[in-house]
């Protein structure tokens, strides 16, 4: 091969250093000053090294309470959507019906509205069907935008799914719920943790459709998104990058080579580049 | 095999279907289709969320003249945010897809990461950067930069935070993964040894990058750019958080109109302009993507 493309390396190389560290600047700011201990209430300037914050991660009441909303919402709302959206994954790579693209298009419209017009048109919905809105409004509404993203993960899964293993336990005498039980679910786990935990994440992180149709409840970007204008305690770094290592701990698990997982089947893995 | 799948009936998928058709179609597609009569309503009093539906169609008329200049704004600040972002990726896309070798997998991976931080969060990070006395602007001051950047007008009065470049940088920050894990699945397709034919047919690397990569990266730039513009049009949090008082988007003005003003039909009618806009953004940029380009886990 001859050399042009190959000196192209170093300038390639050197950009994707730079953009990973532009990436990572602000998530390693928020790791490097939970060891901060700030002078003044906004933990923004670093004064020093201490590891109090995280002897005392749980110090300010109403960041707690925060928190564990937020946790809970996320919590029940990623398995709210994973079960929704797994079951329409499920059925629809099984029916691989033409008559089926108007369920495809409308999983991937939610995708297409920024979170600010679904947050108007669910608050109008909320306010005209005079639902009073609290944490029953914010389950609703975030199971539905996490409904499309858990399906369409579960969806490109299943594409590399080998059936035929469901028709051999039920040659063997396998009631269809036992085949779902003992065969399907166990290799479709990696891809229901993987939506699990997109979902998680897009619950947990979300701030805008929170805001209209959470009355008045309190979740973590909320808090947060005050706490620009009171006090910035490096709790929030605390937290934050407790929730960062578990979910890097959980990315890593369902990204792992599970039975189910695709390509686990396709025996020698790419092959190998031409020298 | 035609006696694959038998164990299920109809039945049971649509079963299975049901539960989340009807979360699409009663919190997504009735609240959507909603907007358009409430658009035409009329509040019943100054700072009510009670309305009554009167077929005002001056809603569109004060909100196009009152916010159109807004709405152009968002637009050209969310396409700048995109081209900055697209700079950025593209040539990441392509330093994993033609150079990541069986480290392809982990430098995909690495792109999300950051993203599993709740968006205020890394806020709080950008805000510690940009800050008066933050890291960044030391940095700048300490290489003599600062008058240069700020005939520029990457600088206001000295400062990083509350200016336009700011919110422009953090808007094209989050999109960035939306554009290159679809363009690192595009680019894959390409392959390694389509670059080498060029090579060996003496094609430099411009004339490879122009005539071979970026035509044929077209499908996952499509999806991306669509994937990465509609949140950049709507969001709210960058504006509010790296801008100044003068930097608010459309995204803002909504808000401000639904949670402040409490104007349900006005807002209705904005809401319905801006999904407007942005169909007509996305059917333009889906042709020649497809579904398959979505970057998904």
């Amino acid at each position: 091969m001859s050399g042009s493309p190959r000196r192209a390396i170093p300038w390639l190389a050197l950009w994707a250093v730079a953009v990973y560290a532009l990436l990572f600047a602000p998530i390693l700011v928020i790791v490097l000053f939970s060891f901060n201990a700030p002078q003044g209430r906004f933990n923004l300037l670093w004064q020093g090294f201490t590891l109090a914050n995280w002897l005392h991660p749980l110090a300010v009441p109403e960041l707690v309470q925060a928190f564990v909303s937020s946790l809970r919402l996320a919590l029940a709302a990623a398995a709210l959507a994973t079960v929704l959206g797994g079951g329409m994954a499920l059925a629809l790579a099984r029916r691989r019906r033409r008559a089926d693209g108007w369920i495809e298009l409308l999983l991937v419209l939610p995708l297409t509205s920024p979170e600010i017009v679904l947050g108007t048109a669910l608050l109008s919905l909320f306010v005209q069907a005079d639902v009073p809105m609290g944490f029953g409004t914010l389950l609703l509404s975030h199971s539905l935008f996490c409904l499309s993203y858990a399906a369409l993960t579960l969806q490109a899964r299943l594409s590399g799914f080998d059936w035929s293993l469901e028709e051999a336990a039920e040659d063997l005498g396998a009631s269809p719920l036992q085949t779902f039980l003992r065969v399907t679910l166990p290799r479709l786990a990696p891809g229901l943790l993987a939506a699990l935990l997109l979902s998680f994440s897009l619950s947990f992180d979300d701030y805008v459709v929170t805001l209209f149709t959470g009355g008045a409840t309190l979740t973590f970007p909320l808090y947060i998104a005050g706490s620009f204008q009171r006090e910035i305690p490096p709790q929030i770094h605390v937290l934050s990058t407790l929730v960062l290592a578990l979910s890097l701990a959980l990315l890593a698990l369902s990204l792992r080579r599970g039975p189910g997982a695709p390509g686990a089947q396709e025996a020698p893995e790419n092959p190998p580049p031409l020298r | 095999m035609s006696g694959s799948r038998r164990s299920w009936g109809p039945e049971v998928s649509w079963l299975l279907l049901a539960p989340g058709l009807a979360w699409l179609l009663g919190l997504f597609v009735l609240p959507l289709l909603g907007l358009l009569p409430l658009s035409l309503a009329e509040p019943l009093g100054r700072f009510s969320l009670r309305f009554r539906f009167t077929g005002r169609i001056d809603n569109y008329s004060e909100v196009l003249q009152h916010y159109g200049p807004l709405l152009l704004r968002s637009l050209l600040v969310a396409g700048l945010a995109t081209a900055l972002a697209l700079l950025i990726s593209y040539p990441l896309a392509c330093f994993i897809a033609f150079r990541g070798g069986r480290w392809r997998p982990l430098l995909t991976g690495l792109v999300v990461i950051p993203f599993f931080t709740a968006s205020l969060v890394r806020m709080i990070g950008w805000t510690t950067l940009l800050a008066d006395r933050g890291p960044l602007l030391g940095l700048l001051r300490g290489l003599g930069l600062v008058m240069p950047l700020e005939v520029l007008g990457l600088l206001h009065d000295g400062r990083l935070l509350n200016t336009t470049p700011a919110v422009v940088g953090g808007l094209a920050y989050n999109a960035v993964p939306f554009l290159v894990l679809p363009l690192v699945v595009t680019l894959q397709r390409v392959g390694v040894s389509l670059l080498e034919a060029a090579a060996d047919l003496q094609a430099g690397p411009w004339i490879t990058l122009r005539r071979v990569i970026w035509p044929l990266s077209k499908p996952g730039l499509a999806a991306g750019l669509t994937l990465s513009l509609v949140p950049t049009v709507g969001d709210v949090i960058n504006p509010q958080m790296l801008g100044g008082p003068n930097d608010r988007l459309i995204g803002n003005a909504l808000q401000n109109l639904v949670l402040v003003q409490r104007q349900l039909p006005r807002s209705a009618a904005l809401t319905v302009v801006l999904m407007a806009l942005l169909a007509l953004l996305v059917l333009f940029g889906l042709r020649g993507g497809s579904r398959d380009d979505l970057p998904l886990p």
